[in-house]
């Protein structure tokens, strides 16, 4: 391609002016920036001390949690749309028959494995039941890998753990 | 004699550690500003050690200290390890030699009883005769750039070799402007001694920046180039040459080139502070019982003396590492073109007028009815705007290189797009 080629549209840079080419606006400029960051409130926090501030829970995607419904019991129907979903496979039930009247089957076993979850929020999305949601709790930590894998009883007491705070989605829609 | 060398010897120790101490701790100040001109916090945890007491992260130089030594310090197989070895020594040596003629102070009031023969009064410098002490401290900082070069060549990378040519060729450019800066002082005090430079400041009052504008511009630019700070940081431009001549090194090895570069930045504030902002000098704080400048003071004077020495040091020294955030790195072009385009004849012009006012200060004064000093200080602030408006009129570090140019026929006709 020649340079006087039509399809060539040529882009000069914006005159600086006598002020720009003197370098001065621009020296007291980046001054002027530096000094009042320097004495601006920071953004980072100081964590183990102090808590980070989530600014929506309910849209925080932490660590899971299985919804209880208003007798105690645990709302999955254990569809499988929820390992159906997870595309980093972490979900892992086992269905047997509903002891209940209401509902055909329920979880026996409901574990995730939260080592692998990537924390994408799909499972929530499928839930048909809105049994199973993220909370903002985010100082997921453990001693060992078989201690990160999260069964029925411990996903059952996050939700006791945390609604309160983060009423569940239903409970939402309700109020 | 032997006074001599046991006073000198306190000097050096007293000189040696401070600045190791300094440099350590300017290590922990850089970071601080680093993160505050970010909104960050910077190091804030390690305190005193094996306990909980944070200290505000003032344990933190030791803790970076111990790191760095007890780091596995690989020596890779194709370097040349003479030269290898030999690079951080030679820009540790050369960083901590210029210190020996640079003052930390004025001079001590007569205290030591008299027959133990140490001549008094004390000047705080190691060496305090040396009359050719700022050809003293060029030489030395020249010697620099073989520490930079040899680390470069025997790393036998090329990111290195890169680094360590862009730095050498910076240097040696930016050593024309210093040594024009400087020129204009020397001339204005008549002396190459430190302490000559900054008792003329002390005697008339006006510093030298209020007097050479000019010199003062052309000096702290070439300043910032010498000790390779940003916006001049070229040699070591981690966008491009991953660490610049210090890739290949390590642990020890790679403290001593960092601490030199911290030295560097410490050796090129102090020389600010002593020609252009008055030295140990402040007005009424520090006068000595004859003359402002002299060297029969009190106790309260002398140590006010070392007390603002540090503190336009410091101040300095947090424009520096202010300046390292508030402008983007120049092209090398640019640097190069800023050097020989515009700080040199910069340079040559603050030369001119000093040397006309040195002449003709008296005869101005007389004809505008203002005091010798004055008239230079504004024949000094007409040639720096002067300068100002003519380098921004002829705009001489604008180079267009692009391969391709602007056919004639279609120049003009991107102002419709």
């Amino acid at each position: 391609m020649k340079p006087d080629d039509p399809s060539i549209s040529w882009v000069e840079p914006p005159e600086l002016g006598l002020a720009g080419k003197s370098y001065l606006p621009l020296f007291v400029q980046g001054l002027t920036t530096t000094v009042r960051h320097l004495f601006s409130p920071k953004k980072t926090v100081e964590y183990p001390e102090q808590d980070h501030e989530i600014p929506d829970p309910i849209i925080y995607r932490g660590v899971h949690r299985l919804n209880r419904d208003e007798q105690g019991r645990v709302k999955c129907v254990a569809c499988f749309l929820c390992a159906t979903a997870c595309p980093a496979h972490c979900i892992d039930i086992v269905a047997a028959e509903s002891p209940w009247p209401d509902r055909e089957k329920y979880p026996q076993t409901f574990t995730i494995d939260e080592l692998r979850c990537i924390f994408c929020g799909m499972c929530e999305e499928a839930c048909p039941v809105d049994a199973i949601e993220l909370t903002s709790l985010y100082n997921l930590s453990g001693k060992s890998r078989e201690e990160m894998i999260f069964d029925k009883e411990k996903l059952l007491s996050i939700y006791d753990q945390t609604c309160q705070a983060e009423p569940s989605r239903t409970q939402r829609s309700d109020s | 004699m032997i006074a001599l060398m046991i006073e000198t010897l306190v000097k050096f120790a007293v000189v040696v550690g401070g600045l190791m101490t300094a440099a350590a701790y300017l290590v922990l100040l850089e970071r601080w500003i680093a993160a505050w001109v970010q909104d960050r916090r910077g190091p804030n945890r390690v305190g005193v050690p094996l306990t909980n007491i944070k200290l505000f992260g003032l344990g933190q130089p030791l803790a970076d200290g111990v790191k760095f030594i007890f780091k596995a310090d690989v020596t890779p197989r194709h370097v040349d390890r003479v030269l290898y070895w030999l690079a951080p020594a030679v820009v540790m040596a050369a960083a901590l030699c210029a210190f020996a003629v640079i003052p930390f102070g004025s001079v001590l009031p007569d205290f030591l009883p008299a027959d133990w023969g140490v001549e008094e009064p004390i000047r705080l410098t190691v060496v305090p005769a040396l009359d050719v002490a700022v050809l003293f401290v060029f030489a030395v900082g020249g010697a620099a750039v073989f520490g930079v070069l040899l680390g470069g060549w025997a790393s036998n990378n090329k990111y290195s070799f890169l680094g360590s040519l862009r730095s050498s060729a910076q240097l040696i450019s930016y050593e024309l402007p210093l040594g024009l800066g400087i020129l204009g002082v020397a001339a204005a005090a008549g002396s190459l001694h430190f302490n000559e430079i900054i008792a003329r400041q002390a005697d008339s009052g006006w510093w030298n920046i209020f007097v050479q504008p000019l010199g003062f511009v052309v000096f702290i630019v070439a300043a910032f180039a010498e000790a390779s700070r940003l916006p001049f940081d070229l040699s070591e431009a981690e966008q491009e040459l991953v660490g610049g001549y210090h890739t290949e090194y390590s642990g020890v090895k790679l403290m001593m080139l960092l601490v030199g570069e911290y030295l560097h930045m410490i050796t090129a504030a102090f020389l600010i502070v002593i020609f252009f902002l008055g030295g140990w000098h402040f007005w009424g704080l520090t006068d000595g019982v004859d003359s402002p400048g002299g060297d029969v003071v009190a106790w309260p004077a002398a140590l006010a003396r070392v007390a603002v020495l540090m503190a336009k040091v410091l101040l300095v020294i947090l424009f520096f590492m202010l300046t390292r955030w508030s402008w983007p790195r120049f092209r090398y072009d640019q640097l190069m073109n800023l050097a020989w385009k515009v700080m040199l004849p910069w340079g040559v012009l603050n030369i001119v007028v000093v040397a006309a006012a040195i002449e003709f200060a008296g005869r101005w004064a007389a004809a505008w009815g203002i005091s010798p000093a004055a008239a230079t200080a504004l024949a000094g602030w007409v040639a720096l705007a002067l300068a100002v408006v003519l380098t921004a009129w002829a705009d001489p570090t604008t180079a267009d290189n692009r391969p391709l140019r602007i056919p004639p026929a279609l120049r003009g006709s991107s102002d419709e797009t």
